[in-house]
């Protein structure tokens, strides 16, 4: 069993942790490029221009361009970063990395800042809700969020060291830093954060911090709950959504639309394997707003008492 | 509004300069500098060119404005605020839940605005299609569409310049805000764009370059171009300054998308009371 930090937590956003890692791997490795999009200061890559200048490119407000440059880069084993928006790294090129990322199966990494709701008063327009979903459903693509800080760094190291294309979403916003700096994650494999038995939390991303003061809330009612930061949703973690369905009732928690993201990879499981009933939490299949973060959130029911209201629905 | 003079559209710049920069810093977000280089032209239309009726904004034979690069979405909401389309009050809930004013231009909620935008090098293709529209319905209006420097680097642009090449819209006229500066730096170093007339001329387009602060050259040329029916698309691609009527922004990358403080914005605000140094 692991151990969390304790609160009053660190906060941080989660693109500070690639733009940290990024810069680390650019001085151990050569061939670890970043491709920018025009908002490297934003998406933190600046670290990694001055630290590793020539293993850095900027190809101006030109998302499809990145791709494709990316791809060709990766064909004599350099290994590119994309960094972008999520909006924009996921929908706006979607078709180059399926064509010539994908399908000749490259090693190309997209890292993409302001997942989710997270450019909150930027308005809809910004706010990344299908990104995971696009990329889930592509062939040879892994699909990933980190929940915190010292979480994104560990999974951008191993998107780094691992052969292929990866999808890696950071947060915009700043986040509660909940694990020790020394935890260990693998892609593909959910980290349990709490063992139970009445009912499951399956969270990822900046819902992780909700569902864990979710799950403290109502262990101190009595309830016994087994939680799982799922931060990769593709490989999607079979064995430990299959083992929840001997507990056979499920919460799924996201800051992506409810279709096609976490909860409907949990589900798809779920529904192969189990009797088991889920409910999902996260954006209602309706386009973001103008709004502060947390009001985003509870408009789409992301809270912590949702979470608790939702768990204790289903006992 | 023919009958309005130079020099009230001058005062009307300044004014949507300071409404604009008050928006941002009631937001503590937002744009300033491309909404203040971008000023002169949008005051122009809204005051002078543009046949628009606030009372009825979805006016079928309206002349139509696309921001494709809508993250100047500031400089817009002043012209709409100061020409009625809104009430005046709304200046102050810039980027906040249930406003009209959006971070990025919302058509669904805001009146006078003819489609969102926000992702650059979207908007053209869309202008180009309502100009084609306009051709097919044998109607009079007009489309204008402004777009940023930086984002003549996407290449849906140059997609876009083909069709309107192609369709014949001389209906459509393009501003292009040509201020040098990107979000990472000045656009010459991160992607070098070279000259945008001469390329927007070998797609086909009828191209001027003009100084975009300048509201005599602003009006001459808009009155050159108004009834030219020779099938060509327009661009009229202005040399301009991000940030202009500010001096600490003017020139500088960082008030691309920064908020002023309090101590920042009186001295804005004040600054573009005496209005633009020639
Ligand atoms: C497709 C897309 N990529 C990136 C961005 C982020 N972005 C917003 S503004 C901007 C720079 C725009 O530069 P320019 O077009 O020159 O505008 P201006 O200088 O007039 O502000 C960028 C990269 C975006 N809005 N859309
Ligand atoms: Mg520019």
């Amino acid at each position: 069993m692991i151990v969390l930090n304790k609160a009053p937590y660190e906060q941080k956003a989660t693109r500070e942790a690639f733009g940290d890692e990024i810069a680390e791997l650019g001085k151990e490795n050569k061939d670890i490029m970043v491709v920018d999009a025009d908002i490297g200061g934003s998406c933190k890559t600046t670290k990694f221009m001055n630290t590793v200048p020539k293993q850095h490119v900027n190809v101006g407000i030109a998302e499809q361009n990145a791709a494709g440059l990316a791809a060709g880069l990766s064909t004599t084993g350099k290994i590119p970063f994309i960094s972008t928006y999520a909006v924009f790294g996921s929908l706006r090129m979607a078709e180059q990395v399926r064509q010539e990322v994908c399908y000749p199966n490259l090693n190309v990494k997209i890292a993409c800042s302001h997942g989710g709701l997270t450019p909150a008063n930027d308005g809809g327009s910004h706010q990344a809700i299908e990104d995971m979903g696009v990329y889930r459903t592509i062939p040879n693509m892994r699909v990933i969020m980190g929940a915190d800080y010292n979480a994104t760094r560990k999974l951008v190291r191993q998107a780094a060291e691992i052969y292929g294309p990866v999808y890696l979403r950071f947060t915009r916003d700043k986040v509660p830093v909940i694990y020790d700096e020394n935890e260990e994650f693998e892609i593909g494999k959910a980290k349990q954060l709490k063992e139970g038995n009445d009912v499951v939390i399956i969270a990822n991303g900046d819902t992780v911090c909700l569902a864990l003061e979710a799950a403290e809330i109502l262990q101190s009612k009595g309830i016994s709950v087994k939680l799982l930061d799922m931060h990769t949703i593709k490989p999607i973690d079979r064995e430990a959504i299959i083992e929840c369905t001997k507990i056979g009732k499920i919460v799924t928690v996201e800051d992506h639309n409810i279709l096609n993201g976490l909860g409907s990879a949990v589900s798809d499981v779920v529904a192969e394997e189990g009797n088991t009933k889920v409910r999902r939490i996260g954006v209602q299949d309706r386009f973001g707003e103008s709004a502060p973060y947390e009001k985003l959130l509870e408009i789409n029911g992301i809270t912590v008492e949702n979470i608790v209201n939702t768990a204790e629905g289903l006992l | 509004m023919s009958n309005i003079t130079v020099e009230e559209l001058k005062e009307q710049a300044i004014q949507l300069r300071q409404t604009a920069v008050t928006m941002v810093y009631h937001a503590q977000s937002g744009h300033p500098g491309g909404s203040l280089s971008a000023a002169d032209f949008v005051t122009a239309l809204y005051f002078r060119e543009m046949n628009v009726n606030p009372e009825d904004p979805e006016w079928a034979d309206r002349d139509r404005f696309v921001l494709s690069k809508g993250h100047v979405a500031p400089i817009q909401y002043a012209a709409l605020a100061h020409r009625g389309f809104v009430p005046m009050e709304t200046v102050k809930t810039l980027r906040e839940y249930k406003s009209p004013f959006q971070g990025h231009p919302d058509s669904k909620k805001c009146p006078g605005i003819d489609i969102s935008t926000g992702s650059l090098g979207q908007g053209l293709s869309c202008a180009a299609g309502m100009a084609l529209a306009g051709k097919l319905d044998e109607k009079d209006y007009r489309v204008f569409a402004v777009i940023g420097d930086g984002e003549a680097q996407e290449g849906q642009i140059w997609e876009a310049a083909q069709s309107a090449v192609k369709y014949k819209l001389d209906n459509l006229i393009v501003f292009l805000d040509d201020n040098g500066l990107q979000i990472d730096g000045p656009t010459n170093e991160i992607m070098p764009n070279l000259d945008l007339e001469k390329k927007f001329e070998a797609f086909g387009f009828t191209t001027k370059r003009i100084d975009g602060h300048s509201m005599e050259e602003i009006l001459e040329t808009l009155d050159e171009v108004k009834n030219v029916k020779d099938g060509k698309p327009k661009i009229i691609v202005c040399n301009t300054i991000k940030g202009k009527g500010v001096s600490f922004m003017e020139n500088v990358v960082g008030w691309h998308g920064k908020a002023p403080n309090e101590e920042e914005y009186d001295k804005a605000m004040e600054e573009l009371a005496r209005g633009l140094n020639a």
